[in-house]
């Protein structure tokens, strides 16, 4: 039997564009006049897509449209989809910070909200006097907060600043002050947004441990909004991409990824016709007719150099190859010769496993200068495993093949 | 059939587009009890931090402005305050217009100072102004000990100065100022949101305000001096918070249960037209703050 413990119900969230307060009476008032006669509110055009590059025709946007989703208990949900999709308008509807234009949610349990560390800390207070204080805020009472007091502080590790006022704290030292109270919360829904991407690689590690832990053990249901693909891979269950303000797509956590990466990476060739740039890159192009490939097949590709300045040696083309995480794997560097303006790369085959890949282009003087940098460009596909990993299908067998013997 | 199962789980709560005409959610201010405490006691620790002379300022305020107010008023204007020494009535009515105005001032701008916080996490939003209000309160109170201390001074040295009976009333009066401050402050502050006129309306406004509370004259007076234009003053119920006050701790000027009745019936109204927009507002500020 399924246990939904929250449910969302054609929510929609509409913004207003421009500046408000320019001929807001006006529209208040024409407003509250349709409303008196029973007309539709006129301000509200169902229909405008909520693109950001293009011109629309209405100064309202619509930056979620009939949302609906249902939310089993102890599940992970990661929430994605490119900036400006909708993620963040989502999540502070859910945690009541925002109410929906239409629409409900309906929810079984209490829900704390983490879309910010350290919300409403005071900087004059010390930090034992602040994890009370955000930890009121955020939901708990005193006697919670209380009894996990010591947890709290062994967790931070700012055991001995704790009697500090928070002022006096580094950056880092506050941030991880806020999260351990937050990682402290035991509501039975905990919304998250971005949270992660704070803190040293120590803390961050720790803090993805701790989360972990809470959505596992704890047996809470989680929904995380996040731009760390790696992140949402090892913390999800199950995925939501929005597109334009709308779900495109819901399921398994690695479908979601993948149809992510698809939907976002039609960035495919690179070219540029002019640049005030001292060298640059001019075009980037992968030298085949489609962007997927095989394991069998090499990966080739052409880049083409311009230059407003005349230069000897140490200037450097640097081609490094990401994957769907926004992982560098590996990188392939030549050095630039004035005379020369193509140059092209090959990719052996059975060097990459099954996934989306994409490259930066840096070209660089090193020490001195970059003098220009392309991120993502020549997105592209491998779409299998080589023979001897097939049967392993589903297992996570890391990123690149190595040649490698066997006595 | 899994369906009509679960559906008899009751949902424990829903959001949606807009509140109800008029829920005041008792049940979830009370669990957030300790978040009000927490914020009164923010605001009043953190104010005078790093000073040196700390919670002295409390005291530095009223005591300045009242006796500036005496010198102005009553030494060079030559307002009459009959029985009572000037600076004490003075000293009264800046202490009770003080714990009015803070109200006021701080309460109109709950939503704009504190968008920062409200965007990002929820509580019952009333807990803000709540807060105000009461952290208000216990200044209030440490400026009626020295507002006290003056009163001994005065009565040690020979002063003939008795309150009235009626001062047993006087706790009901601090409520109803504070409700009025606060009733008053949420509506601008909801109105705020949309408007960012009012709050640059608000800050001198208050202070003409105080010219017509009859904080700087025994409210008598102008009746006496101004009789056309004293409607203004009749019409005002901090003018009779400030007089009756006035009368129940000095036993001077004029009390009628009429006057009192007018500021609680004023108050109990404005209360709860602040209640009102302010529910409204809670929901949909935070997309036009």
């Amino acid at each position: 039997m399924k246990d939904i413990i929250l449910k969302a119900e054609n929510i929609s969230k509409q913004y207003r564009l421009g500046q408000v307060g320019t001929g807001t009476i006006s529209h208040d008032l024409n407003r509250w006049w349709h409303k008196l006669r029973g007309k539709e509110d006129p301000y509200l055009k169902i229909g405008d897509t909520n693109d950001r590059s293009t011109k629309g025709e209405s100064d309202y946007v619509w930056a979620l449209q009939d949302i609906n989703f249902e939310v089993e208990r102890g599940e992970v949900i990661g929430i994605i989809g490119k900036n400006g999709a909708g993620k963040s308008t989502l999540l502070k509807i859910l945690s009541k910070v925002a109410a929906p234009t239409t629409g409900s949610i309906k929810s079984r349990g209490r829900i704390a909200s983490l879309l910010e560390v350290g919300t409403g800390f005071h900087p004059e207070l010390t930090g034992r006097e602040n994890i009370f204080l955000n930890g009121a805020i955020l939901g708990m009472t005193k006697k919670e907060i209380a009894a996990k007091l010591d947890e709290i502080i062994d967790f931070s590790g700012c055991e001995r600043y704790i009697d500090t006022p928070v002022k006096r704290y580094s950056s880092g030292m506050t941030v991880r002050l806020a999260f351990a109270v937050a990682a402290f919360l035991e509501p039975e829904i905990l919304i998250i947004d971005e949270v992660l991407a704070v803190g040293d690689a120590e803390f961050q590690k720790k803090a993805l441990g701790k989360m972990q832990d809470i959505s596992r053990q704890g047996g809470r249901t989680v929904l995380f909004v996040s731009h760390n693909m790696a992140a949402v891979k090892s913390l999800c269950t199950r995925g939501i991409v929005l597109e334009h303000g709308k779900v495109v797509f819901e399921g398994g956590v690695e479908k979601a990824l993948a149809f992510y990466q698809k939907s976002s990476e039609d960035i495919s060739n690179y070219f540029i016709e002019n640049s005030q740039k001292e060298i640059y890159v001019k075009s980037a192009e992968i030298l085949s007719d489609s962007n997927n490939f095989n394991s069998e097949q090499s990966i080739s590709f052409k880049f083409e150099v311009g230059k407003n300045i005349v230069f000897k040696k140490n200037k450097y083309l640097l081609i490094r190859v990401m994957d769907n995480l926004e992982q560098a794997l590996f990188s392939c560097e030549i050095e630039l010769n004035y005379n020369k303006n193509i140059y092209t790369l090959d990719i052996p085959s059975k060097v990459l496993v099954k996934g989306f890949y994409k490259l930066n282009c840096i070209i660089y003087h090193p020490a001195v200068v970059q003098h220009d940098v392309i991120n993502d460009c020549c997105s592209f596909a491998v779409t299998d495993n080589v023979k001897e990993f097939a049967h392993l299908e589903t297992f996570d067998i890391g990123k690149v093949y190595i040649p490698h013997n066997w006595q | 059939m899994n369906n009509s199962k679960n559906g008899a789980a009751p949902w424990l709560f829903e959001i949606t587009p807009k509140n109800k005409f008029f829920s005041l959610n008792l049940t979830e201010v009370w669990q957030y009890r300790d978040l009000l405490l927490l914020f009164v006691k923010r605001d009043i620790v953190t104010v005078y931090k790093q000073t040196v002379l700390g919670p002295l300022w409390y005291f530095i305020q009223p005591l300045f402005t009242s006796i500036i107010f005496t010198i102005i008023f009553n030494t060079v204007a030559g307002i009459a305050t009959g029985s009572v020494p000037p600076f004490l009535f003075n000293l009264a009515s800046i202490t009770v217009w003080n714990y009015f105005s803070s109200c006021l001032l701080a309460t109109s701008d709950t939503f704009k100072a504190n968008a920062g916080l409200f965007g990002k996490v929820y509580f019952p939003r009333i807990i803000m102004p709540l807060s105000i209000v009461l952290s208000n309160l216990i200044k209030f109170g440490l400026q009626l000990l020295i507002f006290i201390a003056f009163y001994i001074y005065f009565i040690v040295s020979g002063e003939s100065l008795s309150p009235n009976f009626t001062l047993l009333f006087f706790p009901v009066l601090v409520v109803l100022m504070g409700l009025l401050g606060l009733g008053l402050g949420m509506i601008i502050s909801s109105m705020v949101t949309k408007y960012r006129d009012l709050t640059y309306l608000v800050t001198f406004g208050i202070q003409l305000l105080m010219y017509i509370s009859a904080v700087n004259y025994p409210l008598a007076l102008i009746q006496e001096k101004m009789p056309d234009y004293s409607w203004i003053i009749d019409y005002n119920p901090m003018a009779y918070v400030i007089e009756i006050s006035r009368y129940m701790l000095l036993n001077t000027g004029s009390f009628s249960v009429c006057s009192f009745l007018y500021v609680g019936v004023v108050t109990v109204a404005v209360f709860f037209i602040g209640l009102l927009i302010f529910n409204k507002t809670e929901k949909t500020f935070i997309d036009t703050v």
